[in-house]
């Protein structure tokens, strides 16, 4: 390694560090990422430690309490099964949590790994993977989805985040494709190339560093469409185990009930998915101004 | 523009192509098992056998794939298992209801969407701004099926003032009644596609109200309000016109979950029903004519976007 590769290196990499600090501050002064920081938090909190918490076994059932209102015994009422709504959507959390989280990760990782190939080595890979990037894009997640999970049997868990993780992956391609198309003709990896570094070490070691922003905002976008997706495709009971608290099952098996106003059962977990959803938006929001200036 | 327009129709053909080439063989992930998932654990080996034998699924893998294709081409949609009828005779009026749902719900989104980007745009950095931006997009995030269940319990059960189904079940329904069924699915598909678009519309009006021909406009001494009509709005629509047809796919997503809670014998309750009975032939070809008619939409609209921006079309003219 001689004087002038290194200089190329530490160069980009002290920008690097005063731009992320620059951009630290930014966000700190975000309200909306704030706000959005701290439900995201609080519920984080609860898919931790929401089993504990909980004051009722959540499928424990008590049939001389069916369908209560709201109470100091039961805060969030029961549903048709005498089952406790509150310790439900407290224990419920950590499977939208962790399925949306791990399914997003997924497709970022695959994602993320297609679109750095694309973006550096371009030609008949990058023109291939792009026809089937708009192949897939023009079904709709939902129905993809549905078609996956129906063609693997797949009423569990993992497989949604699979699927989900699979369908989202494109995107995230889409994106680390453009951002490295950029990158890639800078000189850092010229002089990466001439150090005749080895492909793998300039793609995760040099460019992945510098485009880590965008995939960022695209991992918080992406995470929101995963909460999106993962309660939808529960409501429409594909996708989960029965009887599971996910809050979108819940809100199928109880939702009926609101025509004789037992609302409590189907209005808690649509505010938690709501606030859950509005949460991690507020994050990218904040994110995606903070990267763009 | 005719070399352009040829190149978009092949790209959108190569696309149906692979599409039709995923969702077959998705399908067929676990080989020989249609069957069985569709037989279930009682079926016995000769009726596996006969079963397959009746929906030519015993022949190799690309025979049954390719004579897909051709009965696609031809309009055959195949024929439903669950309910041994032509798939079409499914299909087809279900997704007349849904583009009747579909358009009722585009009339109400696109003028309402826009328009909440424009008043944003004017309203640059206020709190109407803030209020249409944030509200706008935080209430896109929330699925369709929960806005769904939250307007029934509000405007349905709670203030009694809207029907509860997308469809009026008793005597003969007039349009009236059909439009008035329809408010309430398509305001839960306007609260999540509304965010999405009026960003879009509100980006391009700032862009236009900072432009050089703005103030060319402003120092000729139009009004504002003039000028933004006759110039801001013809240039800042072009990109919202884009985004509505890439809003197409999610609008379709949204309907299979709206049209479950309102109860609409659409597109989306057939799919659902499709996927609870493993009705494969109605599920392939529900998806693959979901896919046409968003590549479709998308054609259009580039086609569109090239005739009315002038430099894409002298660009592509060359």
């Amino acid at each position: 390694m001689n004087a002038s590769t290194s200089v190329v290196r530490a160069k980009s990499n002290a920008e690097r560090k005063t731009i992320r600090a620059e951009r630290l501050k930014l966000l700190r002064r975000n309200k909306a990422f704030l706000v959005g920081a701290v439900i995201l938090a609080f519920w984080l909190f609860i898919a931790a430690f929401g089993s504990m918490i909980a004051p009722h076994a959540y499928n424990a059932m008590d049939f001389m309490a069916v369908s209560k209102k709201p109470s100091g015994t039961y805060f969030f009422g029961t549903n048709k099964l005498g089952q406790d709504v509150f310790s439900r959507v407290l224990v419920g959390t950590q499977l939208i949590v962790w399925m949306s989280f791990t399914a997003t990760a997924l497709g970022t990782i695959v994602g993320g790994t297609l679109g750095l190939a694309a973006g550096y080595f371009k030609g008949w890979f990058d023109i291939i993977l792009m026809r089937l990037l708009e192949a897939i894009s023009a079904i709709p997640v939902l129905i993809v989805a549905l078609l996956a999970i129906a063609a693997l049997d797949g009423q569990s868990s993992g497989i949604t985040v699979g699927v989900i993780g699979f369908v989202f992956a494109p995107n995230i391609a889409r994106t680390v494709r453009a951002a490295v198309l950029s990158e890639a003709e800078l000189e850092y990896v010229a002089a990466a190339r001439l150090r005749a570094e080895r492909t793998p070490h300039i793609l995760f070691k040099e460019i992945l560093p510098n485009v880590l922003p965008p995939i960022i905002v695209e991992f918080t976008v992406r995470l929101g469409y995963a909460i999106f997706a993962i309660a939808t495709l529960s409501f429409l009971g594909a996708g989960v185990e029965a009887g599971s608290p996910n809050w979108g099952s819940q809100i199928s098996e109880n939702w009926a009930f609101i025509f004789s106003n037992i609302w409590w059962p189907t209005l808690f977990p649509a505010a938690a998915i709501a606030s859950l959803a509005v949460s991690v938006n507020l994050i990218s929001d904040g994110l995606l101004e903070v990267f763009e200036v | 523009m005719k070399k352009y327009i040829l190149n978009r129709l092949g790209l959108s053909v190569v696309t149906i192509f692979i599409v039709a080439t995923i969702v077959f063989f998705l399908t067929r992930i676990l080989p020989g098992n249609v069957a069985r998932r569709y037989l279930g654990r009682s079926a016995t080996e000769e009726d596996l056998t006969k079963f397959n034998a009746k929906f030519g699924l015993d022949e190799p893998l690309f025979t049954q794939f390719y004579s897909w294709l051709g009965d696609l081409l031809t309009g055959d949609l195949g024929t439903s298992m669950a309910f041994n009828k032509p798939a079409s005779e499914l299909l087809l009026p279900a997704i007349g209801y849904s583009s009747r749902l579909a358009l009722m719900s585009f009339l109400i989104i696109v003028p309402l969407s826009i328009a909440g980007g424009i008043i944003a745009a004017m309203n640059r950095g206020k709190l109407v701004d803030r209020i249409l931006t944030v509200g706008g997009l935080s209430a896109a995030v929330i699925p369709e099926f929960v806005w769904a269940v939250t307007l029934i319990l509000v405007f349905g059960v709670t203030l009694e003032v809207l029907p509860v189904t997308a469809f009026p079940t008793r005597g003969d329904p007039s349009l009236f009644s059909q439009i008035e069924h329809l408010i309430l699915p398509s305001t839960a598909l306007l609260l999540v596609l509304f965010g999405y678009i009026a960003r879009i519309t509100r980006a391009s009006v700032i862009e236009s109200l900072e432009s050089d021909y703005m103030r060319t406009a402003v120092l000729k001494g139009l009004s504002r309000r003039r000028a933004v009509v006759t110039h801001v709005l013809r240039n800042a629509l072009l990109p919202s016109i884009a985004v509505i047809a890439s809003q197409v796919p999610y609008l379709v997503g949204g309907l299979v979950a709206v049209e479950i809670v309102f109860n609409y014998p659409g597109f989306g309750t057939i799919l659902r029903d499709a996927v609870g009975g493993r009705d494969y032939a109605v599920l392939q070809s529900g998806v693959m004519l979901t896919s046409l008619v968003i590549v479709l939409f998308q054609l259009a609209a580039d086609i569109l976007f090239a005739v009315l921006n002038p430099r894409i079309r002298s660009r592509i003219s060359e």
